[in-house]
């Protein structure tokens, strides 16, 4: 293919219809902390595996919401579950526990 | 002595010999069971083991010390030990007794099952033999023993403080009905006996038993149906025994073996964890011990329960405990029969999510980018700075015997600083650590300088081995690679996951409590003696976890006056911040982060030191006292 030195993005569409209510609500049963979240970032922010890739919690619940699965598992597979985020967590969120449940959810094909 | 039933067999002995037929087979093939469920390397070593001599002396000890004689329960509770020791040791003793006797007076009955049991019915004695009397009153003095302690365990379900235990096990069915047994057929010997007193002969305890029941019952009418209630009551308890708790008297000495063999927990329920978990007496020492259990509706979670609920393979409830559990150790340390419920629950937790998805490529590019923490490790030298050359002229001196210790670990090599993620939170250790090896003109290598990759050890409690095995080999190769044969770890967590799993040999492990307190015992750090009182809190990783309590306490009486807590040492309580615990949610840990602070503080100590950055953070949020790493108090009292 010949290239323009240019390409189309991706669509940024969220189509909220493919969020998925059921997965959701054994999410919200397994660790119901996810909906104490306000998006601050704090998680992200003190990451340990972020500073090698893309790694973060806030931006995962967001996915969630928004329906994208895969790449809200995309930014929590690299996570070493070292706690970090859950003792900088404003909102006191059991951040470990909520990685885990979105893993355990998510990952079912 | 003289036998005084022909035959030497009587129908009442039959529920006794059932029981007993019936639990040989069962532990018979318990036994095959556990050893066909290990892996055979597993199997090797434990034979191998039975021929080492050093091993085998130590599982003889600790048969006699734990399984008989209860030493861990005497030392913390005397009389909580005597009741248990009483009713294992004097029980012991009247069956090794019985079967001497009847190997003695005897010879032609060696072999039965029944006959030592109830020897005093089959013979008669007269008072003219003394070797038999000598018996006599043996066994009616462990007889004794037991009584005395089966009227102590009574007394603890009325009031188990008096023990020393604030809660006890509920016990189930199968236990009640063990229990029962157990309780009756001890008083229930001493009457049979006590009725055949008269004709067989006894002491100090069967006769004047048969003396006063001689005065308003007929003696010879009761002796039988005594003595078919006595071995009834041992036949049920045999029946019952491998549904109850007391399965745990025959598979402890199995553990004992097992565990001095050095085998390892491979599967949560098979091979040496069902010896393990069936080793659990429920004794309930671990609900005491375990930090969530200041709220009551905790209680469901202690190992106690796990362990009932792996026998009854409750996986709903197993998953619960084992996802709920801090994984501080503290029932570990204090199990008198060593159960290691926190492996347990560790491999339960591998079951769930040990086969998780996981993505760790960017660990292999970790290795190049500038953050990472093997970038080519600059080292910094102590002595750059220019004040700590005034502030420690007198440390010259100093230097010099260390240089004649050379032998020393410390100051030979290089030394490598992990100072690990939680620590990066803490940026106060970070400092405070920069300054002593400054002062001490220690030439260090910060490994993770601008954030590192986690030391595996929450991923090995989380159950995820095999992510854990990744990073740990990652982690491993920057170690080696960066040549120092010393590493000072300002984290517990890492430093236990270093010891255990690293594999690193050559390379001496040390966390900065014991770095310290080398460098003060090689007077390479001078230090002021303040007025301020500490006090200390043993973290779990430490402490329990690498067997450390010493040092920090050496380090802190140097600085200032130490304080003792109320639960210091194996006992200390988890700050709450524990990564091992899964599900328990922040307002739980408030609560164990402020029980542990009460204990630490009720001598009012001016700070709370810990050596845990986890710890640190914990309790900062929640303390009135201030609290400080270890390393801090040092850095603050550099001369």
């Amino acid at each position: 293919m010949a290239t323009f030195g240019y390409s189309l993005t991706p669509s940024s569409r969220i189509d909220l219809c493919k969020f998925n209510q059921e997965k959701w609500n054994r999410l919200v049963e397994l660790e119901s902390d996810v909906l104490k979240c306000m998006a601050c970032g704090s998680c992200t922010a003190s990451c340990t595996a972020g500073k090698f890739t893309r790694t973060s919690l806030r931006s995962a619940i967001l996915y969630i919401q928004n329906g994208q699965e895969k790449q809200a598992l995309e930014l929590v597979q690299s996570c070493l579950l070292c706690g970090k985020c859950f003792m900088v967590c404003p909102r006191a969120i059991n951040t470990r526990n909520l990685l885990l449940s979105i893993n355990k959810i998510y990952s079912v094909k | 002595m003289r036998e005084r039933i022909a035959g030497g067999y009587d129908p009442f002995v039959l529920p006794f010999v059932i029981g007993m037929i019936f639990i040989f087979i069962y532990l018979f093939i318990a036994l095959i069971r556990v050893f066909r469920a290990m892996p055979g390397s597993d199997r090797k070593k434990f034979f191998l083991s039975l021929l080492n001599p050093t091993i085998m002396y130590k599982n003889i000890r600790d048969v006699i010390c734990d399984c008989l004689l209860h030493i861990k329960i005497f030392k913390r509770n005397a009389l909580l030990g005597y009741m248990h020791a009483s009713i294992a040791f004097g029980w012991f003793m009247l069956i090794v007794l019985g079967h001497i006797e009847v190997m003695l007076f005897v010879p032609q009955r060696n072999g039965t099952l029944h006959y030592p049991i109830f020897y005093r019915y089959f013979v008669a004695e007269q008072n003219a033999t003394l070797k038999g009397a000598v018996f006599f009153f043996l066994m009616d003095f462990f007889l004794l023993v037991v009584l005395s302690g089966i009227g102590l365990a009574m007394y603890k379900r009325i009031r188990s403080t008096a023990l020393g235990m604030r809660r006890t096990t509920k016990p189930c069915f199968a236990d009640r009905v063990a229990l029962w047994c157990l309780w009756s057929i001890f008083p229930l010997r001493l009457l049979a006996e006590g009725f055949t007193a008269g004709i067989s002969g006894g002491s100090f305890l069967t006769k004047p038993v048969n003396m006063l029941f001689a005065n308003f019952l007929g003696n010879d009418m009761n002796v039988l149906p005594t003595w078919w209630a006595y071995s009834t009551a041992l036949g049920l308890f045999f029946l019952a025994l491998p549904f109850s708790r007391y399965m745990h008297i025959p598979t402890e000495v199995l553990y004992i073996f097992l565990r001095n063999a050095g085998l390892k927990i491979h599967h949560p329920r098979k091979g040496l964890a069902e010896a393990e978990i069936y080793s659990c007496s429920s004794c309930g020492l671990c609900i005491d011990a375990c930090p969530m259990n200041m709220q009551k509706k905790n209680l469901k979670y202690s190992s106690v329960y796990f362990v009932r609920f792996q026998r009854r393979n409750n996986k709903k409830k197993i998953n619960e405990i084992a996802e709920k559990c801090l994984m501080c150790g503290k029932c570990v340390a204090l199990c008198p029969v060593g159960v290691d419920s926190c492996g347990l629950k560790q491999a339960q937790r591998a079951t769930v999510t040990d086969k998780l998805p996981y993505n760790y490529s960017f660990l292999a590019s970790a290795h190049h980018q500038g953050g990472g923490p093997s970038m080519p490790l600059a080292p910094v030298s102590g002595s750059a700075t220019g004040n700590e050359v005034t502030a420690n002229a007198a440390a010259h001196g100093a230097g010099n015997a260390t240089g004649n210790a050379a032998q020393s670990a410390v100051g030979k090599d290089k030394v490598l600083y992990f100072a690990g993620c939680m620590t990066h939170l803490t940026p106060a250790i970070i400092k405070s650590m920069t300054t002593i090896f400054d002062a001490a003109k220690e030439d260090y290598v910060f490994a993770d300088k601008d954030g590192g990759v986690c030391c595996g050890r929450p991923l090995m409690l989380t159950g995820k081995v095999t992510a854990a095995k990744e990073v740990i080999e990652r982690n491993r190769e920057m170690i080696q690679d960066s040549g120092c044969k010393t590493v000072v770890l300002s984290c517990p967590i890492c430093l236990k996951v270093l010891k255990e799993e690293y594999n690193l040999k050559g390379i001496t492990l040390l966390h900065h409590t014991q770095y310290i307190n080398q460098l003060i015992d090689q007077k390479r750090i001078r230090l002021n003696h303040s007025e301020e009182s500490f006090v200390y809190h043993d973290p779990c990783e430490l402490g329990r976890g690498c067997n450390i309590y010493q040092e920090p306490r050496n380090v802190l009486s140097a600085i200032g006056e130490l304080k003792k807590a109320n639960k210091e040492k194996k006992e200390s309580i988890c700050c709450g911040g524990s990564l091992g615990s899964l599900t328990l949610n922040y307002h739980d840990r408030v609560k164990i982060t402020q029980e542990s602070l009460k204990a630490l503080t009720f001598d009012n100590p001016d700070k709370v030191i810990t050596a845990c950055p986890l710890c640190l953070k914990t309790f900062s949020d929640q303390s009135t006292t201030p609290v400080a790493d270890i390393a801090q108090a040092v850095a603050g009292n550099l001369k």
